[in-house]
């Protein structure tokens, strides 16, 4: 191979970024530098982005480590809504263990839990308007449970059952629900950041008054989708909400693996001129305020905003992903942001507005609720058990009619259903009625 | 039909065996690297890469960004510097924003340079169902590959072959894609979902050389030898097929092809003119499938030999389900209906 003749230069070397901890090493976060509350100023609503590029770097808090509220993010919340915020942290990470467990258990095929990043969709849910579109990523639950969108209905989708709406089409936790203004999850990550984009440009053309908001991880910001995303958000002055979730790990590949060692994932709207901000992800309070602030902004034809959503991922990627062969096991207990449901609770305590006793009686109840509903879900079938849709369904919504090739094809399917599932009793097992 | 090597041989599976065939490459030739997401430290979520990263070091095996289009451009230029870049898509049904890279970069640039530059770069991706992985994890994109006119299309379908093949495509100077049936990583899947899995060791095949050797691109195998019938296929579907002849005794050529593009066309055309009867099958959506493609071949040139128009036995033309998996999943009552059909009369 040819190899440069100027041997009087000094060799070029290729840097290949690496996570400050492995396995066995001690996981130290004392040079990560945390912002005090107040520090990050709260820029006038209708700022332009030139003007403000310092957020991409600062960070918005709103919560000290004692759950004191502060400074000019402050979204001066009742506490009604706060304990509401609370309510639906405590509800969805139950809802993660138990189908967590169900997977564990064989009932199904797949799970992915929000754990330690409950903030980051729950907040956002509850400062945007319900009728705001949301083009999710996969671990944005919360924005379901918060909307309302029934809980038996997601565990249906993630047993494929009989009562799936999505006819046991999808992975489990690939929810829709245009009832909810909650886009269809794609399994292909970023491909929902320009779409958000178009849906926002749509919803500026019909001159509506609804916003778009759409979440991806740190790792996703790789994707050329994101890119083109932000090209056109900043071109057309598009009203869309930019979530990046920067949990530090993208499966095995640290924050590094993304860029994060040269700039803050905020700082990629800068270069576009889109309003970027960074926020303590792990602060309910804080994500609240950006987001209302954001969604201001985008409902008043100030544009787009990025937001880097600070956090960490406490478990695993999925159930199919074991973290503790890439990363140091304790990162999560020593995570400087601390855990954004203990913080909540320990604010609302500080307040008066919450008790030990009460928040256990708020778990209990969760879990009580959760349990009770994953048993309806079970009635109606788990993934276990195979297959619970007519094989029509198969067929169907290939197109809105189904031309001559696949129903030639649904009657072959339907010809081999008797010849491959006859042997077993009808009744029992028989498709559509486990 | 398997010419043994001297190395020392040990039992592995499909993993071991591409783990193994990368150790070799990376060994011999400094300008192979690895690259792709979770491969370096982590080995890959199929643990494919497991260790090398350790053994040759950093420079050699990483992982990139989550930007299939960006690995798969880099790795094209890292070919036009002289390297050999093995570039891992996770799940093929990933490999879609990086597809221009190939398209129109990998594919056309011996052509559109007069071979001033090439691109030598074997992109490795696990394919195919059969894991419940729904409709993003289970994709048979093959077709797409084999028609784009300058990348090399590999499908193994035992661990012996996989090791020799993926050999042969990081020492070839054009760009292949190399697909990995990842249903069948672990042990040769019947089809028969119901039944215990078995695990590579019990197969021959499994029976690996440690060291260098290379299967020649372009060759298929005869897997099980016939005179009523040709089975034509590749992958997973290969011990589906095999299942099916076994259990009904049926008398039949099963051609493993290993190389979609290009094709060992001799070999089908002598088992056709041999049997005067075909069946196709792959586990890829039926319309414009690699089937069209074999189907389209034999009529050409065995259409006097024939007895019993061509079949395909495929998937159906709709995304992958995830509950109705089995039933989309081109199994041994979908083969054992079309032979009948062919054997008819
Ligand atoms: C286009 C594409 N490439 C690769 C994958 C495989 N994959 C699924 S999730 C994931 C990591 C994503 O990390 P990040 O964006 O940081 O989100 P997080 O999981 O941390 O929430 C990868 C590589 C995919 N789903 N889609």
């Amino acid at each position: 191979m040819r190899k440069s003749d100027k041997q009087n230069l000094p060799s070029l070397n290729l840097h290949i970024p690496e996570p400050k901890f492995r396995p066995g090493d001690i996981a130290d976060f004392s040079d990560i530098d945390i912002e005090d509350v107040g520090v990050t100023a709260r820029p006038d609503e209708n700022s332009k982005p030139i003007d403000m590029q310092h957020m991409a770097t600062g960070l918005i808090r709103v919560l000290d480590m004692e759950g004191i509220a502060g400074g000019p993010w402050d979204p001066k919340l009742s506490s009604s809504i706060k304990l509401k915020m609370l309510h639906h942290m405590v509800q969805v990470r139950s809802f993660d263990d138990r189908m967590f467990r169900a997977q564990r258990q064989g009932k199904t095929s797949f799970y992915m839990k929000c754990t330690g990043e409950e903030a980051t969709s729950i907040a956002p849910a509850m400062a945007l308007a319900h009728d705001d579109m949301i083009f999710p990523s996969y671990r944005q639950q919360g924005i379901l449970l918060v909307r309302d969108y029934p809980m038996l209905d997601m565990m249906n989708q993630i047993y494929s059952n009989r009562e799936d709406t999505l006819k046991g089409r999808q992975l489990p936790i690939m929810y829709s629900s245009p009832e909810h203004s909650f886009f269809s999850i794609s399994g292909n990550l970023a491909t929902q950041y320009p779409q958000a984009v178009g849906w926002a440009m749509a919803s500026a053309a019909k001159q509506d008054t609804r916003i778009a908001a759409t979440w991806c991880g740190e790792g996703s910001t790789a994707e050329g989708d994101f890119h083109s995303a932000l090209t056109f958000a900043a071109v057309y002055n598009a009203p869309v909400i930019f979530n990046v979730v920067n949990n530090q790990w993208a499966i095995s590949s640290f924050s590094g693996i993304a860029g994060g060692e040269r700039a803050t994932f905020a700082s990629r709207g800068l270069g576009y001129g889109i309003a970027s901000i960074r926020v303590d992800g792990n602060d309910p309070l804080a994500v609240y305020a950006a987001t209302q602030w954001a969604a201001n902004r985008a409902r008043t034809n100030n544009g787009p905003t990025l937001i880097e959503h600070f956090t960490y991922r406490a478990e695993g990627h999925s159930t199919s992903d074991d973290p503790s062969s890439y990363r140091a096991t304790e990162e999560y207990a020593k995570w400087p942001l601390g855990d954004p449901l203990e913080r909540l609770k320990a604010h609302l305590i500080r307040e008066g507005e919450w008790d030990e006793d009460r928040h256990e009686m708020l778990k209990k109840t969760m879990d009580d609720e959760v349990k009770a509903t994953q048993k309806l879900a079970e009635k109606n079938g788990i993934l276990g058990h195979g297959m619970h849709q007519e094989f029509e369904t198969m067929f169907e919504d290939v197109f809105e009619e189904m031309p001559w090739h696949l129903r030639e094809q649904m009657e072959m399917s339907l010809a081999e259903k008797i010849s491959k599932f006859s042997t077993k009793s009808k009744e029992k097992k028989g498709q559509g009625n486990d | 039909m398997i010419d043994m090597p001297s190395s020392p041989v040990k039992t592995m599976n499909m993993i071991d065996a591409i783990n193994s065939a990368l150790d070799v490459m990376l060994d011999r030739d400094d300008n192979v690297v690895l690259l792709g997401e979770d491969i370096g430290y982590f080995g890959g979520v199929f643990r494919a890469t497991a260790n090398l990263q350790e053994k040759y070091g950093k420079r050699r095996v990483f992982d990139t960004p989550i930007s299939e289009n960006g690995i798969l451009g880099a790795a094209v230029g890292m070919g036009a510097y002289g390297l050999r870049p093995v570039p891992e898509i996770q799940f093929a049904d990933y490999i879609y924003p990086g597809l221009d890279q190939i398209v129109s970069e990998a594919a056309r640039i011996r052509y559109r340079s007069a071979g001033d530059f090439i691109s030598p770069m074997t992109i490795r991706t696990p394919f195919g169902g059969g894991i419940f992985g729904g409709q993003t994890h289970s994709q048979s994109p093959e077709s797409l590959f084999t028609h784009m006119s300058g990348v090399k299309t590999i499908i193994p379908a035992t661990p012996y072959d996989a090791k020799g093949l993926l050999i042969s495509a990081i020492e070839d100077n054009d760009p292949v894609i190399f697909f990995e049936p990842k249903r069948i990583y672990n042990g040769p899947f019947t089809g028969y979902y119901d039944r215990p899995v078995e695990p590579w060791s019990k197969h021959i095949a499994s029976q690996v050389p440690e060291g260098y050797y290379k299967i020649p691109l372009g060759k298929a195998d005869i897997v099980h030898e016939g005179e009523g019938l040709t089975i034509i296929t590749y992958g997973t579907m290969v011990h589906v097929a095999m299942a099916v002849v076994n259990e009904h005794c049926i008398d039949a050529d099963v051609i493993d092809l290993r190389t979609l593009l290009p094709l060992d066309i001799e070999t089908i055309e002598a088992s056709v003119q041999k049997t005067g009867r075909c069946l196709i099958v792959h586990e890829a959506t039926r319309t414009s499938g690699f089937g069209a493609e074999l189907a389209a071949l034999v009529a050409e040139r065995c259409f006097y030999h024939l007895e019993a128009p061509i079949e395909r036995v495929t998937g159906f033309d709709t995304p992958y389900p995830h509950s109705l998996e089995w039933a989309y999943f081109p199994g041994p009552v979908r083969i054992t209906t079309a032979i009948e059909k062919i054997m008819k009369d």
